[in-house]
């Protein structure tokens, strides 16, 4: 019985894993393949994007102080807080502004398209956009996935400099250091490779959160209980992927461009 | 018409196939989910002009019958031709032209909850860049058809159930389909209101002659489809003289998957076959 059930679990995940990458390559060459729905990514990199400046800005500005304020009394131990600038900055630019920015994100957005679309498929209505001959995948998946992209891109770098901002406040106001020292460090030990490897990052997490979300609201079965359900699946798989791509990518990138 | 007892094996050869060519046709069609057929060995066709009526409990897959004739779904075995075309593997991307030509009014209506009456009865015309003015005259000649102007402007979380399923009538009607398929159109209503959406697909197919396939386990609105047509002249729905039936409208029976009758009213009420006559009865 136990076996059965190994053997059942193992097969649904192989199958769901072939069924996402049939379903990612279908989403990704639309993007590239006329009709693109320009009205629908308007529409959703308006939700995806201003939509989610709140949340970035204040976690942003979170991390930014937070980091400041652990950095500041370890590197203190050394005489070493002059570079609380460059640590601050180099760690969110490099890692903490984009994964934190796609989890957020993927909270908020990943969830939404699933259930968006969840609810729809129960109700029948992406049946009848079907009957009505126009592709789903085309008007409903690849505006999310190209708006998510792009917009994910942006709010990384707004989450980076308020997380830049944060660290500075916290520096200033509560560790009474000196700003322009804080801001001499953080941008001038900043180089391209940095600015490059935390600008990559978003642009894969933003199709994972996107393509994942649709994913699980496109192959939702059992009515509202089964919307329920991609909801959750889609924000856990989502998130797990991000921080394992994450790995993934820091390795190739510090690879490609390995520090000085 | 095929019946042959418990079991029996619809003959596709025996389907009405008229000189222009059935516009649907299933051929030894069956199909199953993570489990034991659905469907299994159906075949029938559709002739133009002709509306068929498919009668069987819930359950038995007649919703998954009307999806497969569109490429909504696909069969395991068997060929099904859609205006000719054999669409059992045919691509999505080849299907979404042929499905164009097909109005589908489906169980509790699918309106887009997201758009107003308006744009989901011209969801297709918008889709091909139709400009505005003719789109809103279009609308509204169909929500005239279906007698709901008033909600051109509304939601559909506003409106009724039996208006949902008028507003998907004219939806499937607004782009001249030449194939309606209607998958229980009054299931849920009260009886005046499922009169009126039967009315309305009596005018349909009295006025426009478009072949259809309308699933159903209410056998009198399959009665009513067959004993009424439309009267233009006094604008609504006339029973036909008694003894009288309308000779395009014809039915078939699911019964646990499988076909067991085919053939006209005349016939289905005489049918010996056990099942059939549990269901009149």
């Amino acid at each position: 019985m136990a076996i059965q059930t190994i053997e059942k679990t193992a097969k649904n995940l192989v199958l769901t894993v072939q069924d996402y990458s049939l379903f990612a390559w279908r989403a990704f060459t639309n993007l590239y393949r006329p009709p693109i729905y320009w009205p629908e990514f308007l529409v959703q990199a308006d939700i995806i994007g201003f939509g989610s400046i709140s949340i970035v800005v204040l976690t942003g500005l979170s991390t930014g102080g937070v980091l400041a304020l652990q950095s500041s009394a370890t590197l203190a131990q050394f005489g070493a807080t002059a570079i609380t600038g460059q640590f601050v900055s180099l760690t969110m630019i490099r890692e903490l502004g984009p994964i934190l920015t796609g989890v957020m994100v993927s909270g908020r957005n990943a969830s939404s398209m699933a259930s968006e679309l969840g609810s729809m498929v129960v109700t029948e209505q992406i049946d009848a956009m079907r009957a009505l001959g126009v592709d789903p995948l085309r008007k409903l998946v690849t505006p999310r996935i190209a708006a998510t992209i792009t917009m994910l891109f942006f709010l990384t770098i707004v989450s980076d400099a308020c997380g830049i901002a944060g660290g500075g406040l916290v520096t200033v106001l509560m560790n009474h250091q000196n700003g322009t020292q804080y801001l001499n460090m953080a941008w001038e030990h900043l180089r391209y490779p940095d600015i490059i490897q935390g600008l990559v990052k978003p642009l894969f997490f933003g199709y994972i959160l996107s393509s994942i979300g649709c994913f699980y609201g496109m192959r939702t079965t059992g009515g509202t209980q089964g919307v329920g359900r991609s909801t959750i699946q889609a924000v856990v798989w989502a998130s797990v992927l991000i921080i394992f791509v994450d790995f993934l990518l820091t390795q190739v990138l510090l690879t490609l461009m390995p520090p000085i | 018409m095929n019946e042959t007892g418990a079991n029996p094996q619809p003959d596709q050869e025996q389907a009405p196939i008229t000189d222009a060519g059935p516009v649907v046709v299933f051929r030894n069609v069956t199909i199953a989910f993570d489990g034991p057929p659905v469907l299994e060995d159906v075949s029938f066709s559709i002739a133009p002009g002709e509306t068929r009526v498919l009668l069987g409990p819930a359950g038995v897959g007649k919703s998954v019958l009307l999806k497969l004739v569109n490429g909504l779904l696909r069969p395991d075995q068997g060929s099904i031709l859609l205006f000719g075309e054999e669409i059992s593997h045919m691509p999505e991307q080849k299907l979404f032209p042929l499905r164009t030509r097909v109005g589908m009014v489906f169980q509790e209506g699918a309106l887009f909850d997201s758009l107003t009456v308006r744009d989901n009865v011209a969801y297709q015309l918008i889709q091909e860049q139709v400009p505005d003015a003719e789109i809103d005259q279009r609308v509204r000649d169909a929500l005239r058809f279906v007698e709901l102007e008033e909600t051109f402007d509304l939601f559909p979380a506003s409106l009724s159930g039996g208006m949902r399923r008028r507003v998907a009538i004219a939806r499937a009607l607004i782009r001249t389909p030449e194939l309606l398929l209607y998958d229980s159109p009054t299931g849920g209503l009260d009886p005046l209101t499922s009169t009126t959406i039967i009315e309305l697909i009596v005018k349909e197919r009295d006025v426009s002659h478009t072949p259809s396939l309308l699933v159903t386990h209410r056998l009198q609105d399959a009665f009513i489809l067959c004993n009424h047509r439309f009267d233009p002249e006094q604008g609504r729905m006339v029973p036909l003289p008694k003894g009288v039936t309308d000779p395009g409208t014809t039915f078939l029976m699911l019964e646990e998957g499988r076909l067991i009758f085919d053939g006209s009213l005349h016939e289905l009420v005489k049918s010996k076959n056990p099942f059939v006559r549990e269901f009149l009865e």
